[in-house]
């Protein structure tokens, strides 16, 4: 009660100097980043995203088991782990990953990327969120912050439903890896946990990349289409050998070496290169995105 | 007491104006009242300005040194045409666009720097409604209320409701923004500007799309948000709309602030003449020149001059008395607008 007295008492200072006391920042910002969660994660269009997505991984599983099945194995292609699924249904969330990853994934996450600060502006409620005010690095942070949860909830959508489907059209058990160990089931899945962050933190940089493109426009879909076309030009480049000196710095090149977790012991080498080529694109177009909002005029 | 015309005594144009201008009586009387701190520490100016430009990529000077001096208590009505740059000012104010060059404080705060410190003073309407279509009027407030870190959670619902009712949206809240009409949508507006106790309100346009009787509302919302001693900024094309709220006035026009002062200065400067029809125009500028009126106008059968102080009955006895034809005789004064429209200018096409 003491807190709201000094909350609605701007007269009693000198001035508008005096002004009003925030509320803690903390839970204001909590309060701003509980808003912005449900206005994405409650947005019909973006649950439907989610479950779509969330269908793709049941499909994949339907798919190799009939496959699988009069041949006792074999089936998938060139895709890696598939040869290993028939033996454990874990398998499935990796080949998911594997599959979802070249587009249906990065997509998504565009959508809610490229819609962040580029949707506020389309819809010119951009302009009525400054005056609040907002405050427009604090904006930015939380707009990131709900991308990057948005970016896990993507993830552990897909090796979630994965795994799921993977238990019930597979047999599952204790795990053999890559390099020929097997481990038990429960550190399978505890591996699986890692693999869903690494990828959640690829989808994530991929993320501040959309939110920097956001920042550009007031049409979001042109932001979305351009976050698309750049995720596609990367994987593109990063299947040219004569691109190959510049592959490694590639956004999309890291994305799928989670299987150095599948190895006994980790790579963790390759795993670092990949987790340090996503923060250092999370860096540079968050700074971008940071100096251009923070200095652009709002015109919309 | 609900006149805050009292104030009107300042200076014109006269960005930092004195003590008197900036502090109307009316308003100090109304110190109780939570929303505003006029007390003796405030600024004396809710929005002032110094030297405000924008200058657009492509070369276009949109605002071109403007000295804004918008007295605390103040009903101030920022008019112009289309494109004269109320809504560019409006904008560099609020910090959402920023000056190339010129400085502007809000209550006393100087912006952009101080944007945060003071905008949850200031409640704002800025070219139009905008929210989210998908959600409905009630949400779309607890959307800006989350976005400031100064309200209380708490209190939210209370406001919010306080807020809805305050503009007769209450019955429509649950329904979708997207399902609103212009006015509702104008009005969730103007809901959002008043959340919070706020010192200052800026509303741009705020009747624009609204029907006789919403434009009606809005004035009386206006005058009530005025009562309670809060400064308001009101933007619009026309004078009339908004003649009979304002106390002060500023005209626009290509970007140039063309007069401001208070609502009765601008009066003045329309000057009362007087106009004789006559069958004699010659003798009757004569006989006006005589008796002391300055600078008879002889135009056909019609003669006028600025009419001073005399009385029209005495100018008609001393012209009969003369022997001059009298066919009619009147006074006119211009009103309010045709000398806003002399400031802006008639014409139909846009400026710039
Ligand atoms: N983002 C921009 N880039 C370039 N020019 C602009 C921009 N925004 C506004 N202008 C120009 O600045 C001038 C002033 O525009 P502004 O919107 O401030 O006028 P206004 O007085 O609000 O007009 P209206 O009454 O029509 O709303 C116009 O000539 C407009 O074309
Ligand atoms: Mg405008």
């Amino acid at each position: 009660m003491a807190e709201a007295t000094v909350i609605e008492s701007p007269a009693a200072g000198p001035g508008p100097a005096a002004a009003r006391v925030p509320v803690g920042h903390a839970r204001a910002w909590l309060r701003f980043f509980r808003s912005e969660l449900r206005q994405v994660f409650l947005r019909r269009r973006n649950q439907m995203l989610l479950g779509v997505t969330a269908l793709f991984p049941i499909l994949i599983g339907v798919g190799l088991r009939l496959a699988s099945h009069p041949h006792g194995g074999g089936g998938g292609g060139g895709l890696s782990f598939v040869t290993q699924l028939t033996g454990n249904g874990i398998f499935l969330s990796f080949i998911a990953l594997t599959i979802l990853l070249t587009l249906v994934m990065p997509v998504v996450v565009a959508v809610v990327a490229g819609d962040s600060i580029a949707g506020e502006a389309g819809y010119g409620t951009l302009r009525y969120l400054l005056a609040v005010p907002a405050g427009r690095t604090r904006l930015l942070a939380v707009k990131y912050s709900v991308i990057v949860v948005f970016a896990l909830a993507v993830t552990f959508t897909v090796t979630g439903v994965a795994l799921a489907t993977g238990a019930a059209l597979f047999p599952i058990g204790p795990v053999t890896l890559l390099s020929g160990t097997t481990v038990s089931l429960a550190e399978g899945i505890l591996r699986l946990v890692l693999v869903s962050l690494y990828v959640a933190a690829a989808m994530a940089s991929l993320g501040a990349i959309g939110l920097a493109i956001s920042t550009l426009t007031e049409h979001a879909i042109g932001a979305i289409a351009g976050l698309a076309i750049f995720v596609v030009a990367s994987e593109v480049a990063d299947q040219v050998p004569q691109f190959a000196v510049i592959q490694p710095y590639l956004p999309t090149h890291w994305w799928n070496s989670f299987d150095a977790l599948l190895r006994a012991p980790i790579d963790s080498g390759t795993l670092l290169k990949g987790l340090l080529s996503f923060a250092v694109y999370l860096v540079i177009f968050g700074s971008f995105a940071w100096a251009r909002f923070t200095t652009a005029d709002v015109t919309s | 007491m609900t006149d805050v015309r009292a104030g009107s005594s300042g200076p014109a144009g006269a960005p930092g104006g004195t003590a008197e201008a900036a502090r109307p009586a009316a308003v100090t009387g109304r110190a109780a009242s939570p929303a505003a701190s006029p007390d003796a520490a405030g600024p004396a100016l809710a929005v002032s300005t110094t030297g405000l430009t924008k200058r657009f990529r492509g070369g276009q000077v949109a605002v071109d040194h403007i000295d804004l001096a918008v007295p605390r208590g103040s009903v101030y009505g920022f008019l112009g045409p289309n494109g004269s740059g109320k809504t560019t000012t409006i904008r560099m104010l609020l910090g959402l666009a920023f000056p190339t060059s010129g400085q502007a404080e809000l209550l006393g705060v100087p912006m952009p720097q101080g944007a945060i410190q003071v905008l949850p003073h200031v409640g704002s309407l800025i070219e139009g409604p905008a929210f989210y279509p998908f959600l409905n009027g009630r949400d779309n407030l607890a959307r800006c209320d989350a976005a400031d870190r100064t309200a209380d959670p708490r209190t939210a619902a209370d406001r919010i409701n306080t807020a809805l009712d305050r503009v007769g949206l209450l019955a429509a809240a649950g329904k979708r923004y997207r399902n609103y009409s212009l006015g509702m949508k104008q009005r969730l507006a103007i809901a959002a500007g008043l959340l919070t106790p706020r010192q200052l309100i800026v509303l741009d346009e705020p009747t624009n799309g609204l029907d006789p009787q919403g434009t009606r509302e809005v004035r009386g919302l206006i005058r009530e948000i005025a009562a309670d001693g809060i400064t308001v900024f009101v933007s619009s094309h026309l004078l009339a709309e908004v003649e009979q709220v304002c106390s002060h006035v500023g005209v626009m026009r290509t970007g140039r602030l063309v007069f401001q002062g208070p609502l009765e200065e601008l009066r003045r400067t329309g000057a009362a003449r007087i106009r004789i029809e006559t069958t004699d125009p010659a003798v009757a500028a004569d006989v006006l020149r005589k008796i002391g009126l300055p600078d008879p106008q002889i135009a056909g059968d019609e003669v006028t001059a600025p009419l001073t102080d005399f009385s029209p009955e005495r100018i008609c006895a001393d012209l009969v008395h003369a022997g001059v034809g009298v066919r009619g005789l009147g006074v006119v004064t211009p009103s309010l607008e045709e000398l806003f429209v002399g400031l802006t200018g008639e014409g139909f096409d846009v400026d710039g």
